[in-house]
């Protein structure tokens, strides 16, 4: 019992740290591959752009639960007129980050690792190696780099989308009074709130990207492997995405 | 040569040096696999072409992307010669028509062909061809084996070809290599090897079932396995 245990607690050790130690070389490749912007660009757009329509929808509806429910709640309180700042601190410093961080898993995350798995299955990897090109440089380092800046663009875009979900039902539809929705929130939200928000999506961009491609590139190369793979990314990643998340908040108070 | 699960790609794969030895030393070019750095094997893998089992051609790019990859990333040669290299060497396996197609629409032979061309792109000294015969029609094999024989010879390259099918390698190949066990068994020519008395090349060349490489899995014996009460039964 307590050599099981053991043992799942070094197996979970070892695979920390054998993925801290992709991490490093990733880190280690970047500069050559920044000088290659079309490389990171491409996956930007494949990471980002494709994952748009998803959280753009998720943004306008999250913001318009957020409208009726902070409504519902204020009204009892007799502060309908801070539905704006309530609206708008709760998606900036958590909702979007960490839904876009969770739809972004599920949407660019297990393409990713797919992605990866099919080249390593195929030999594409070792085709590469062998032709003195460096996949890790070359296929590894732009898609995470193209996940890395995607997640914070991502979630901006689901913060203000959710602002505008909120007001269109808060305002529009509850009757909350325009001008004061939005100059309470302007007076409410600080610049911490935003660097919280920025803060936790930069993080949970590394994080999601990270177990992507780390997934990808070390699954076991066959059907079963790429998806068993893709299954443990999106697993993992929103395990990890919440803990992160609690960190964080903590971090910032 | 040599019968399946017998260490014939370990070997190229120690040769590339894509895995490296545990002991003993590996000298290709002149140079010590072991005790070269990453940076030092990529340079030496510039010199060398290979050939995967499936053509390994990366399904994201065109059959003319994949033939120009290796040129784009180790060379600035301008587009115009791109092209024209690109062109010569598909023009050289038979499929300059096929330029535009994607990976995904070719078939198993084609996509060696293609394979093979990205291979010499960069004028290797040293082609590797892994199983390079495994599920082709006889037409495709017969395409294959030309191309194998006419580049080693045009290109005045040195290929190894990996395999285990006796007829087409004894067409193609001046020396064999027969491997079992992990050790190499016997060599020569094709001919030499036909008349090898040998009791491992006999049965190789002539395709025996049974012989120094069993027909039977290594078990415990049939008697008394069949005889014996199991405690689950």
């Amino acid at each position: 019992m307590f050599g099981e245990l053991w043992e799942s607690f070094t197996d979970a050790l070892e695979g920390l740290g054998s993925v801290v130690h992709f991490l490093y070389r990733l880190v280690v490749n970047t500069p050559r591959v920044l000088l290659r912007f079309s490389l990171i660009s491409q996956q930007v757009f494949n990471s980002g752009a494709l994952s748009l329509v998803i959280i753009m929808l998720s943004g306008l509806f999250v913001g318009m639960v957020l409208g009726l429910q902070g409504f519902q709640l204020l009204q009892r309180f007799g502060s309908a007129e801070s539905l704006g700042t309530a609206a708008t601190i709760g998606l900036v410093k958590e909702l979007g980050p960490v839904v876009t961080a969770l739809l972004f898993a599920g949407r660019a995350g297990t393409a990713l690792a797919s992605e990866l798995g099919l080249m390593r299955a195929t030999d594409q990897l070792s085709a590469m190696e062998m032709m003195a090109v460096d996949p890790i440089q070359r296929v590894v380092v732009p898609r995470f780099l193209g996940g890395v800046i995607a997640m914070p663009l991502l979630a901006a875009i689901f913060s203000v989308i959710g602002i505008y979900g909120a007001q269109l039902v808060g305002v529009q539809i509850m009757g909350v009074d325009s001008g004061s929705f939005w100059s309470q929130m302007r007076h409410a939200v600080s610049l911490t709130d935003v660097t919280e928000g920025i803060a936790k999506s930069f993080a949970f961009g590394v994080a999601c990207s990270l177990i992507a491609v780390y997934q990808g590139y070390y699954a076991t190369p066959t059907a079963e492997g790429v998806g068993r793979a893709t299954t443990s990314t999106v697993v993992t990643s929103a395990v990890v995405i919440l803990f992160l998340d609690y960190l964080i908040t903590a971090a910032f108070l | 040569m040599g019968p399946s699960g017998t260490g014939k790609t370990t070997l190229l794969r120690l040769i590339t040096g894509q895995v490296s030895a545990d002991s003993g030393d590996i000298q290709v070019a002149g140079q010590d696999m072991r005790v070269l750095s990453r940076s030092e094997l990529y340079v030496l893998r510039r010199r060398m072409g290979m050939l995967f089992q499936n053509g390994a051609l990366l399904t994201d790019f065109s059959v003319f992307e994949n033939v120009a990859f290796p040129l784009r990333e180790h060379t600035d040669l301008t587009e115009r010669l791109i092209r024209q290299l690109v062109l010569t060497k598909l023009q050289a396996v038979g499929l300059r028509g096929a330029a535009e197609l994607m990976p995904a629409e070719l078939s198993g032979g084609m996509s060696r062909r293609v394979a093979l061309a990205r291979a010499i792109v960069m004028d290797p000294e040293l082609l590797i061809y892994d199983e390079p015969f495994v599920g082709l029609d006889p037409i495709s094999l017969g395409v294959i084996l030309r191309l194998i024989r006419r580049l080693n010879d045009t290109l005045g390259i040195t290929s190894i070809v990996v395999s285990h099918d006796v007829q087409e390698i004894s067409t193609v190949a001046d020396q064999v290599f027969l491997l079992s066990g992990g050790k190499v068994v016997a060599g020569g020519t094709p001919q030499e090897l036909k008349t090898n008395p040998t009791e491992i090349v006999k049965q190789f060349i002539g395709g025996l079932p049974d012989g120094p490489v069993p027909f039977h899995f290594p078990a415990a014996d049939y008697f008394s396995e069949l005889m014996s009460r199991s405690e689950d039964l």
